[in-house]
């Protein structure tokens, strides 16, 4: 009897931490809360915790069973990238989970690999992705068609510096600071060298990869589904980054 | 006529680079392209019909809303994996960067112009994802209610 009933304890203290460690890769992932609350109750839901509660915010996670004996679990969120994929493979886990494919361990042990699980792009693809947003835009905001391939190139330049300042530094506003300089300076240089016709056009292209669209969406959605704690944090992450791009962009108007 | 054939493919593109940026799973990222063209048609087509700055954008948030919510149900995916490169033909970059410029130039009135259509873009686009999300839920609604679930 004393058996079955620890049994049962450490069951439901599993589904917890399942639930948790679920919750925490999907919201450093970038995903909007609404949908982290919903996937952490239907976890529960399908695992039996039928009275289970969950607290989510930007920087960290709070729930709890509903059962007496396991009381709740704290998750912490230190930082916070965008990788689509993470989101897309934990709903699919857990998907996978309420039709009864996989079991809770199974879930569990996929969820702490989820690194191993989950193919990232090769760098040289990200980057092409970068000038990808940047040459296009041009075209599309400002009609400016001569200016597709220097555009393309800064824009690569632009998120080769963000992302290897990223690894380096680890401050996020720091690093698009600089990023922001580095396009600015280098559309400057390559119009008065001829290569560009507008410095303007090329800077906004140039910047298209670091603005923040997504926390700025998410801003919005996670304000106007209620959650007025992640909303807001988030609408001041978005506006950070953006004073961060556009102070980069004065200084180098201003220097070079 | 050839310039707007290069725009589409143009946005087309910007959306899986995006997409490409992010990390979307390799079989999102030709739909995230063709959400992204959806949207920026819509858009276009109202900007040189009707004109202003609102309409457009509330419209363009509303289909890429709609729409990735519909791809999201086919392609069993979260609907955020395809929203968000549809957004990026939207987003008011060349309004922000003159803000930017102006107000490092000191020079503040015409700063405050752009800050003000910044301002109104954004809240447009959002509105749009809104009225989306709530047509969505009453589809949902209307699904349940239809089969007699009572909830």
């Amino acid at each position: 009897m004393a058996d079955n009933a620890t049994r049962q304890e450490n069951y439901d203290h599993l589904v917890l931490n399942t639930c948790v460690l679920a919750g925490r890769i999907m919201i450093e992932s970038g995903s909007e809360m609404s949908r982290v609350n919903d996937t952490i109750m239907r976890i529960a839901q399908n695992a039996g915790l039928k009275d289970a509660q969950v607290y989510a915010t930007l920087t960290g996670i709070i729930m709890s069973g509903g059962v007496k004996e396991v009381g709740a679990e704290v998750g912490s969120i230190d930082k916070r990238a965008f990788d689509m994929e993470k989101v897309a493979k934990v709903n699919e886990l857990s998907r996978e989970y309420a039709a009864k494919k996989i079991d809770i361990y199974q879930f569990r042990d996929d969820l702490i690999h989820i690194n191993d699980l989950v193919a990232t792009f090769p760098l040289w693809l990200q980057t092409v992705g970068a000038g990808l947003v940047s040459g296009t835009l041009v075209v599309v905001f400002q009609n400016n068609l001569p200016d597709f391939w220097v555009t393309f190139i800064v824009g690569m330049f632009g998120w080769l510096v963000y992302y290897f300042l990223n690894i380096y530094i680890q401050i996020r506003f720091l690093s698009e600071f600089l990023a922001a300089v580095v396009v600015g300076a280098l559309a400057l240089i390559a119009v008065k060298n001829g290569i560009g016709v507008k410095a303007d056009d090329i800077i906004i292209g140039g910047m298209m990869p670091l603005v923040p669209g997504i926390p700025l969406t998410n801003a919005v959605r996670d304000a106007l589904s209620g959650n007025l704690i992640s909303g807001p944090a988030r609408g001041i992450e978005a506006l950070i980054s953006a004073c961060a791009l556009g102070f980069g962009v004065a200084i180098a108007l201003h220097f070079f | 006529m050839n310039l707007f054939i290069i725009k589409c493919i143009c946005v087309y593109f910007s959306g899986i680079g995006f997409g490409l940026i992010v990390n979307l799973p390799h079989r999102a990222l030709n739909v995230a392209g063709i959400t992204a063209t959806l949207s920026w048609l819509v858009y276009y087509v109202i900007i040189n019909t009707w004109g202003g700055l609102g309409a457009p954008n509330f419209f363009g948030g509303l289909t890429i809303g709609l729409v990735s919510v519909v791809v999201a149900h086919i392609k069993k995916m979260p609907s955020i994996l395809f929203d968000v490169p549809g957004l990026v033909p939207l987003v008011p970059g060349g309004q922000a960067y003159n803000t930017i410029k102006n107000f490092a130039l000191g020079d503040y009135r015409v700063a405050f112009n752009y800050l003000s259509e910044v301002v109104w873009i954004a809240g447009s686009i959002a509105l749009g994802f809104i009225v989306a999300e709530l047509i969505n839920k009453i589809r949902i609604k209307i699904k349940y209610v239809s089969r007699g679930w009572d909830k």
